[in-house]
């Protein structure tokens, strides 16, 4: 009997952000889902299907800067059960524009005050490095998509799938 | 099932951007729907202060990035009526083609990649059957009609996502002859696609009524840019820059975005109150081969707002061919920008709804003060409302599928988390 291809498996997670970077990957796909539904197992995309548990994963893209203390709890479990952790956009990479609020005087900071207590923000929003450890950067705004090609390849060879 | 018990979602799926629901039954009463759109607000009402104008339609598109091309366009219009800038018709033009562009692609992901799935009993349309001959169509019309759309945007705006070409004042480069050809081309090869999803979505088995109102702004040639006026199904029209004045924000401390209600009442924005409102000022084209279809409105049934976005697909590729076949773009600056003092409003139709910005400028052209009101706020009251008399309903169901039953709900409202998480007024007490 043939044996089963192995296939990488990618997660796929955004936090503080617009998502333009989830969007290009689903742009990317309009030219490259029958090589991608070959070769990657999205195993957790919330873009593409129901939520799973969080396990196993061989390299997750992140999304997003860090906001909250929930962000940085989830940010670590996703550390955690995964081989690779790649940082996508500009706010992932640098924490911008998402950390906008850092720069605001202190008149601003007061007026936004109540809602960042009220939901639990963090006093600083900060790029995903701050807080885990990051194999990869896919910087812009949104993600240049050849610098994510060459990244995601690197993966797939890494893992024998390409 | 039980007469008293907890529905509760977290980060649900396939929708823009994060969001978790609650839903509280007691004694086969709804007692709580609690829709806590969980996305972090970024704060971009008070980023823009203190900015130059030109550049903050830029910076305002980071507010979404499926319908960037909506944000940059509506701060665009915000800040020419602010500081009186003129602009030519050639500009309009490549807006509405813009607009379309944006339409095409950002309904094709929702309708094909989010509501698609649910209709046809599959988690994603990753799962589709390739040995299935209308599933293994499908897969390759949902990335031929988002690419061709893709393509439109590329042409016009420079990229889909987080567009550069478009500028206050107009365009920073017009399309050359020889690239329009290849667009034309492409919009066409899938317009047939396009007809067949709107022949499944009229088959819709969802049914959900319950009576509402329904908000656009009038564009006369159904772009989804220009216009002055706002309709309401309540038979009232209202100059749109006066739109805020009617609305009335509501406190929803569970949530990191806004509602809103119209005149005291709920009421929805999006493909449905569109098609219920304006669809006599869709293309001809599409209203000769859109027939059976268009002629389902006006209808209360959310699920056909899947149908009304389908139908808007076929609208921007015979509009948009028309355009970009009967034009000759000729190169062209943009307006000249001269800072003023001033307060002007943007108003457009966004592929979820209407979006509205108010943009007030110094004299040496700096923001002095913006406030955005986005779809997705507008409608949160709208979907609570819609989700207690689903669960009222349904009282009988398996939790499970009661479950299942208001995702589908809340996904056929297309909501974008993203834009939603902005507020008009900071302060709840």
């Amino acid at each position: 009997m043939k044996k089963t291809p192995r296939k990488l498996r990618v997660g796929w997670f955004s936090f503080a952000c617009c998502e333009d970077s989830t969007i290009m990957m689903t742009e990317m796909l309009n030219t490259r889902w029958q090589e991608w539904t070959k070769k990657i197992d999205f195993v957790h995309a919330r873009i593409l299907r129901t939520e799973k548990e969080l396990k196993n994963i061989d390299v997750s893209f992140v999304e997003g800067a860090m906001a909250t203390d929930k962000d940085i709890r989830r940010v670590k479990e996703i550390r955690k059960n995964s081989k690779y952790v790649v940082a996508i956009g500009a706010c992932a990479v640098d924490g911008m524009p998402a950390a906008q609020r850092n720069l605001f005087d202190e008149k601003t900071k007061k007026e936004i005050g109540y809602i960042l207590e009220h939901f639990r923000h963090r006093e600083k929003v900060v790029p995903v490095k701050k807080v885990i450890k990051v194999d990869d950067f896919v910087a812009g705004c949104p993600m240049q998509e050849d610098v994510f090609l060459k990244v995601l390849d690197k993966y797939l060879k890494k893992f024998g799938v390409a | 099932m039980m007469h008293s018990f907890d529905i509760t979602i977290e980060n649900l799926s396939k929708i823009e951007g994060h969001t978790d629901l609650e839903v509280c039954v007691r004694n086969r009463k709804v007692q709580r729907v609690h829709l806590k759109i969980s996305e972090n607000k970024r704060f971009y009402t008070q980023a823009i202060r203190g900015k130059p104008a030109q550049g903050a339609p830029h910076l305002m598109s980071r507010i979404c990035g499926t319908c960037s091309i909506a944000h940059l366009l509506c701060c665009i219009q915000g800040v020419e009526n602010a500081m009186g800038i003129q602009v030519s018709e050639q500009t309009i033009l490549l807006r509405k083609l813009a607009m379309y562009g944006l339409y095409l692609r950002d309904h094709a992901l929702h309708t094909y990649m989010f509501s698609l799935p649910d209709m046809l009993g599959k988690d994603s349309i990753l799962d589709f059957d390739e040995k299935n001959p209308k599933e293994h169509e499908l897969i390759h019309q949902c990335f031929d009609v988002k690419a061709a759309g893709n393509a439109l945007s590329t042409l016009v705006a420079g990229r889909a996502v987080h567009a550069p070409l478009p500028v206050v004042g107009g365009f920073t480069k017009i399309p050359k002859k020889e690239e329009i050809k290849p667009v034309v081309q492409q919009l066409r090869s899938v317009r047939d696609a396009v007809l067949e999803l709107q022949e499944i979505f009229m088959e819709e088995k969802f049914n959900f009524h319950r009576k509402t109102h329904y908000v656009s702004l009038l564009c006369p040639d159904f772009n989804f840019y220009t216009g002055d006026h706002i309709c309401t199904s309540k038979f009232v029209c209202i100059p749109s820059m006066h739109y805020l004045e009617h609305l009335e924000h509501q406190v929803m401390p569970y949530s990191q975005a806004s509602g809103y209600e119209f005149e005291g009442e709920t009421y929805m924005v999006g493909a449905l109150a569109r098609m219920n409102l304006n669809n006599a000022y869709l293309h001809k084209n599409t209203r000769i081969d859109a027939k059976k279809a268009i002629a389902i409105f006006p209808t209360n049934n959310i699920f056909f707002n899947n149908l009304a976005q389908s139908i808007e697909m076929l609208h921007c590729i015979d509009a948009s061919m028309d355009i970009l076949q009967n034009t000759t773009f000729k190169d062209e600056k943009s307006a000249a920008v001269i800072p003023k003092a001033g307060r002007g409003v943007g108003v457009v139709e966004a592929p979820r709804g209407t979006l509205y910005y108010l943009i007030e400028t110094d004299k040496v052209g700096i923001i002095s003060h913006a406030d955005i009101v986005v779809p997705t706020g507008q409608n949160q009251i709208n979907i609570e409302q819609d989700i207690k008399k689903l669960v009222e309903d349904n009282l009988d169901l398996p939790k499970k599928e009661l479950q299942f039953e208001i995702e589908k709900l809340i996904r056929a409202y297309d909501p974008c988390m993203s834009c939603a998480a902005h507020f008009l007024r900071l302060k709840w007490v």
